[in-house]
């Protein structure tokens, strides 16, 4: 049987376009830190760190954890870093929390970051390579297709990704860490914005940020001194999982990948949630293109194939009245610093269920799902966290 | 069906039962990574029992570095090779794939998962490779200054000699032996039969560093099926138990650390349990000669340790295969029953910034 595991400590940046005032090991150590205080305990209680990021090139520095292993406190520990496309930072908290459950470590400090200024992920991910199609588009030009795919076999309107931008917005306005806060959006400024990838607006798609993410992750015993010194509970990890599928092949549901729909199903089930929308008080999840949202909510069996738009549509994922709110933390779409991006859902999906989360806290969550995503959707990260000791 | 020995930390026994490798070249210029790592997986597959596949396994991990194709996410096209569908359990680290088996032991540790497959490939032809590791180093402080791993290496092998540990005749019979050894490898990149005279006339590259005490550039691949419990009986006559494994990292500073030792080796032994017991064969990832020296110092393995009978990171050098090598080529020797306890240890960073210990016992 796997020992326990919670979060007991949380801490991030205030992202932003550019943190030129710290290097990389000052913002990784800047969300650490703050990790360390929120679970009360100091550099010399941890016992090992994990730490993730998207791709190398997005900083230009090689495996940059060596460089970072002092600014992290690991020097004489084990230090480990992963990374899984876009859905590193879920995985990075996974392979953390195995360490906890496999009885293996009593803390582990996790950390994701992404300074994006010092480098230009657009021309990263773009980079030609020998025998492959030239993509030379982004991100968002990989993922508009694939929207595009969605509306048609949804029948979808055409504005509901413009709401999700207006909402996702209309939440950042209650996390101060979030990189974008536009109180004045509406669904007017979206559609005015420039189209970037038909039918992505400009203010549908995530900003680039530099920032960080990290948690304390800690057994059943480093959870109760955790809250003896600080009287904030821990968020209790109910079912973790990840699942991969191939980028390329003939009859690949890129819409409604499997590997999403099973990493879903094997977490509830380790969870006993049997109806997300009713069993989650609510949800983080990886959005970097408004258009995620419906098509996720489907994914992740908030509702029937093809009816994801009309819960976005009805306002049902919002903090304003909404049944199941979702990325009440404003989501990818208002802070994107890509390796800590998918941390990020895992940390604000703790947030919720530790009552934490200040001003964009939705009352009484005693359940709530971070996911992450990552790829040409074809990674995927999923947590579920609860009050409730398992 | 005997009774595997209990590791020293986790809950679950879990054992090493196949590990296969592509030739290690100096350029593989036919083939792509996916199509190197393919014919690796079957003869693994081969190799860990008639009718096993990819559906057998529970849990996959992967270590490769996105710099060496300069391009990013060289672990996607590499899944590929296995081709992971339906989905599958996967991960990946950006480390060499011996801490790829490390997560991959810790998720044995679940029920529920019994079989893990693990691999690595680096293709270092692709790049001017001192040039690429350079980019490993501080950014701020120290790459811009463009270091290459061969001077880093050499100002090491100084503090060894400044220390009057070791001599270049030394480093030149680390070499000798692993490159003598390496004969007997067919795997093997780089492999001669020279004494220690004839080495030492080698011009220096970087004094104090002569050719012999470099690693090649190589392409490479190898992967490993780890299974937990009795599955690992079932898969293998005589399976390699992990009884020992830990890692440990130094602060990347140069300035800070005594480049002549190595404390994170030592450390990473210690917990792993490398002296709880004889040691007949030690696979040690030193891809500069005189790193065997601080290696084995580190972990205490005396006279009468067969070390890197494989002919080591000297006779081939995959970067983010090599220390999974290191592991296979152990477990291999526990597996045919020449070793009956065996040490394999793997490298990361520059100049042994990052160092994990296996202990590899037969029963």
């Amino acid at each position: 049987m796997a020992d326990r595991v919670a979060v007991i400590g949380a801490g991030q940046t205030y992202h932003k376009a550019r943190r030129d005032d710290v290097s990389i090991a000052g913002l990784v150590r800047e969300a650490a830190q703050r990790a360390l205080e929120d679970a009360g305990v100091t550099w010399a209680d941890i016992d090992a760190v994990v730490i993730g990021k998207a791709p190398d090139m997005f900083e230009g520095v090689m495996m940059p954890e060596l460089y970072l292993a002092a600014a992290l406190g690991a020097v004489g520990k084990p230090m480990f870093r992963v990374h899984t496309a876009g859905s590193v930072g879920g995985s990075t908290a996974l392979v953390a929390a195995h360490l906890v459950t496999a009885g293996i470590h009593q803390r582990v400090l996790t950390v994701a970051f992404e300074k994006q200024s010092d480098s230009d992920a657009m021309w990263a991910l773009s980079v030609p390579q020998p025998f492959s199609a030239p993509l030379l588009a982004g991100a968002g030009g990989y993922f508009a297709p694939h929207i595009r795919a969605y509306m048609r076999r949804s029948g979808a309107p055409r504005d509901i990704g413009m709401k999700v931008a207006v909402k996702d917005r209309l939440h950042a306005l209650g996390n101060p860490y979030a990189h974008l806060h536009l109180p004045d959006i509406s669904l007017q400024t979206v559609e005015e914005s420039i189209m970037l990838w038909d039918p992505l607006h400009y203010l549908e798609a995530c900003p680039s940020s530099d920032g960080a993410a990290a948690m304390v992750l800690g057994s059943e015993q480093a959870a109760a001194e955790a809250q003896a010194v600080t009287g904030r509970r821990p968020a209790w990890v109910h079912g973790m999982a990840m699942r991969s599928e191939p980028t390329m092949f003939a009859g690949r549901d890129q819409i409604n990948p499997r590997a999403g729909r099973e990493c879903a199903q094997d977490v509830y089930r380790q969870a006993g949630v049997t109806d997300p929308r009713r069993d989650f008080d609510c949800a983080e999840v990886y959005v970097p293109f408004s258009w995620y949202e419906p098509m996720w909510l489907e994914n992740l069996g908030f509702c029937d194939e093809g009816d994801g738009w009309k819960l976005t549509d009805a306002g049902a994922t919002s903090m304003d009245g909404g049944d199941i709110p979702w990325n009440c933390s404003g989501g990818v779409l208002s802070s994107n610093p890509i390796g800590a991006s998918g941390m990020l859902r895992f940390l604000e999906a703790a947030l919720q269920v530790r009552g934490e989360a200040g001003d964009h806290q939705v009352d009484g969550v005693r359940r709530a799902l971070g996911q992450a995503y990552g790829g040409g959707s074809q990674f995927f990260a999923m947590w579920v966290l609860s009050t409730e000791r398992p | 069906m005997p009774t595997p020995p209990s590791p020293r930390r986790g809950r679950r026994p879990v054992a090493v039962v196949s590990f296969a490798q592509a030739d290690n070249v100096r350029r593989e210029s036919h083939h792509n990574e996916v199509e190197t790592l393919m014919p690796v997986f079957a003869e693994l597959f081969a190799k860990t029992g008639s009718g096993i596949t990819k559906d057998d396994i529970d849990f996959i991990c992967s270590g490769s570095t996105d710099y060496l194709i300069g391009g990013p996410f060289s672990f996607v096209a590499a899944l590929d090779a296995i081709g992971v569908y339906p989905p599958r359990r996967e991960s990946h680290v950006e480390m060499d794939a011996a801490w790829a088996l490390y997560e991959a032991w810790v998720a044995l540790q679940d029920e529920g998962v019994d079989t893990a497959l693990v691999y690595g490939f680096g293709k270092s032809s692709l790049g001017q490779l001192h040039k690429i590791l350079s980019l490993q180093l501080d950014p701020y402080v120290m790459a811009p200054l463009w270091p290459d791993p061969v001077s880093l290496a050499a100002l090491q092998a100084r503090t060894l000699l400044d220390a009057g540990t070791a001599s270049e005749a030394d480093f030149a019979a680390v070499a000798a032996r692993s490159r003598r050894a390496a004969l007997e490898n067919p795997k093997a990149q780089v492999a001669y039969d020279r004494t220690v005279e004839q080495l030492l006339a080698e011009e220096y590259v970087v004094a104090p560093l002569r050719r012999h005490a470099l690693p090649p550039i190589t392409d490479g691949a190898a992967a490993v099926v780890l299974a937990a419990g009795t599955r690992a009986f079932e898969w293998a006559e005589r399976p390699a138990w992990i009884t020992g494994i830990d890692h440990r990292i130094e602060t990347h500073a140069l300035g800070a650390r005594d480049l002549a030792s190595s404390p994170s080796t030592a450390r990473a032994g210690l917990e792993a349990g490398v002296g709880d017991g004889p040691v007949d064969v030690a696979e040690l990832h030193a891809p500069f000669a005189h790193q065997e020296l601080i290696l084995a110092a580190a972990l205490g393995l005396g006279e009468g340790v067969d070390l890197n009978p494989s002919g080591g990171a000297l006779a081939a050098n995959a970067l983010m295969a090599g220390g999974l090598i290191r592991i296979g080529e152990a477990a291999t020797r526990v597996m045919d029953g020449r070793a009956g306890r065996a040490v394999a240890h793997a490298t990361s960073g520059p100049v042994l910034q990052h160092n994990l210990v296996t202990v590899l016992e037969g029963v």
